[in-house]
């Protein structure tokens, strides 16, 4: 299934029964900052309708490389990108320069770090999106709105305060609206930049929680600090340090037989 | 380093020696934070009284000559008679030119430089040359508008020469204004726009304007505030010192009921006809000058509030 030729680390290997089908796959994909090289020739899989962690410590380049993903590195200057990142079925390289980043980002949604719905009201944050897509019908974006804030579970807390301002919302409430903004949009992607490192232990569990369920819907990756949190959601983990994919494969696999002593020194905690 | 050896030792030293010591540096910190804060209401004091001082005694002098006359009437030869009708309205109307003018362009000009010119040693060259542009006399935007809008524009000295002049004034305050303005929208808040596929356009005018409204309302109206206290350059491209009509009315009865010749009217402002006052030797005009001085004061307080309380209003619905 894997197309491109083996990396060096291990490859995901199934325990029992075919691999999911592939949504995108870096190939040799390098990204500098200037002339520093953050990210170097990363080959991995993203399977669909699974949730993919991005463990490693700081300074690793996992962000680098989720933000690959929907060229947020094009907002900035001196960003420049080597390699691909195919998305599937349609097969077009996203970073190719003929490929316009507004497009990408069209397809793929991301959740950031700090939660950050616009000063705006619950109903404009979720509409915005669809509004940036052209939609203007009333009874389109209610309907939408409510599934979106629905799949966010936070339709029950915010149905009846639609028009109050979102930073109104606890924080944990905020990040599951910005997860509503962007699953309003029917992403094929979702990017979550370690959406709960801002968060108190009950919110994240129900972030965590939400992410499990989502994965029905759209395929998931994400980088996260916290180890604990990649092996609950995650169904796939790669091990990155220094701009490097160090191991990827199944999370069991990784957390229970890490093929490499460097990532067991870093899972076990001996390391990062 | 020395609490964990303290815990590891059975009894610790006792630290009285060191805590007399470190009493005494607080409170020597607190004496020199008293006289600092001490210092600091002096000046305000200072910087208060002298502005009320100024105010109190235009006010003394000119509010015998408050009255609804003063403001209906045309200037005249006999000061109690004399009133500041076509001065007002001059310097409402140059201020609605240089509204009109000065703000989209300032606020254009400011989203280019931030959020669309590529970082060089060109846009640095701007940037110092639009920050300086702030501190050049206002006469020498006179003379420059006296050449370009008056003799080579064909505008003659008129209400649209003078809100042009004003509004090249006070363009640098609106552009810096806006650009920190700008710049106070978290990157954050970008990327969450972006990252929906807003392109750079729909983030600007759906995100960053809104959200930087505030800053960039008080932004024109401090600048609008300069303006219309503004003399020389007004006197520089000619206005008249005065005026016994007033231009013609900007909305008609007849179609198309919009009528721009007041644009090209000759005309005076507050300023020039407080100079004008203040230059004559009868002691009765100079109470006319004050009562005409606290007319533009209040106008110019007037503008401040309302700068305060958008900025408020705006701030109010907005939180990172």
């Amino acid at each position: 299934m894997v197309s491109t030729p083996a990396p060096e680390v291990a490859s995901a290997e199934p325990k029992g029964g075919p691999l999911p089908p592939i949504k995108t796959e870096a190939r040799d994909l390098s990204f500098y900052y200037g002339s520093f090289q953050a990210l170097k020739n990363l080959n991995m899989p993203i399977y669909q309708h699974r949730v993919t962690a991005l463990i490693g410590p700081s300074g690793c380049g996992k962000s680098t490389f989720l933000r690959c993903f929907n060229r947020m590195h094009d907002l900035y200057p001196n960003n420049r990108y080597e390699g691909e990142i195919r998305l599937l079925p349609d097969d077009v390289n996203l970073l190719a320069k003929s490929v316009d980043p507004i497009e990408v980002r069209m397809r793929i949604g991301m959740v950031f770090q700090k939660p950050n719905p616009f000063p705006k009201t619950i109903y404009e944050n979720v509409a915005y999106g669809l509004r940036v897509r052209g939609l203007s019908s009333k009874a389109m974006l209610d309907d939408k709105i409510e599934q979106a804030l629905r799949a966010a579970a936070l339709w029950d807390e915010a149905k009846d305060r639609l028009q109050d301002l979102a930073f109104n919302l606890s924080g944990g409430q905020q990040q599951r609206l910005c997860i509503a903004r962007a699953l309003a949009t029917d992403p094929e992607l979702l990017l979550f930049d370690e959406p709960t490192s801002a968060l108190d232990p009950i919110a994240t569990a129900s972030i965590e929680e939400l992410m499990a369920g989502l994965k029905e819907k759209v395929t998931i990756l994400v980088v996260t600090h916290n180890m604990q949190q990649a092996a609950r959601v995650s169904d796939y983990t790669a091990y990155m340090y220094l701009g490097e994919l160090m191991e990827f494969g199944e999370t069991d696999q990784i957390f229970i037989k890490p093929k490499r002593k460097e990532t067991e020194d870093y899972i076990t905690g001996r390391f990062g | 380093m020395d609490s964990t050896m303290s815990r590891a030792s059975t009894a610790a030293p006792s630290r009285a020696p060191q805590l007399q010591d470190m009493r005494a540096l607080i409170a020597a910190g607190k004496r020199r934070q008293v006289m600092f804060a001490a210092l600091g209401l002096f000046c305000t004091t200072i910087a208060l009284l002298t502005l009320m001082a100024a105010f109190l005694d235009l006010l003394i002098d000119g509010l015998p000559r408050l009255s609804i006359d003063f403001l209906t009437n045309f200037p005249s030869r006999r000061a109690t008679e004399a009133g500041i009708l076509s001065a007002w309205v001059g310097s409402a109307l140059v201020m609605l030119v240089t509204m009109f003018a000065g703000v989209p362009l300032g606020i254009g000009a400011a989203v280019y430089l931030e959020e669309y010119a590529k970082k060089s040693w060109i846009t640095d060259i701007i940037e110092i040359n639009v920050t300086n542009l702030a501190g050049v006399p206002s006469i020498v935007y006179g003379l420059l508008a006296l050449g370009l809008f008056v003799y080579q524009f064909g505008f003659g000295q008129s209400v649209l020469s003078a809100g042009l002049t004003l509004a090249l004034l006070i363009l640098p305050i609106v552009i810096v204004a806006t650009r920190e303005a700008l710049r106070a929208v978290p990157g954050h808040m970008r990327e969450a726009a972006y990252a929906l596929g807003a392109t750079r356009w729909q983030m600007i005018s759906g995100h960053l304007l809104p959200y930087s409204a505030g800053g960039i309302m008080t932004g024109v109206i401090i600048g609008m505030a300069r303006a219309i206290g503004e003399t020389a350059p007004i006197i520089t491209i000619g206005a008249l010192t005065f005026i016994a009509f007033l231009p013609g009315s900007p909305i008609t009865s007849a179609p198309p009921f919009i009528n721009f010749d007041w644009l090209f009217a000759e005309f005076t402002v507050l300023p020039i006809q407080m100079f004008n006052w203040v230059s004559r030797p009868d002691k009765a005009f100079q109470l006319n000058a004050a009562a005409a001085g606290v007319i533009l004061l209040v106008m110019t307080l007037a503008m401040n509030a309302c700068a305060i309380y958008i900025r408020y209003q705006v701030r109010k619905k907005i939180k990172w």
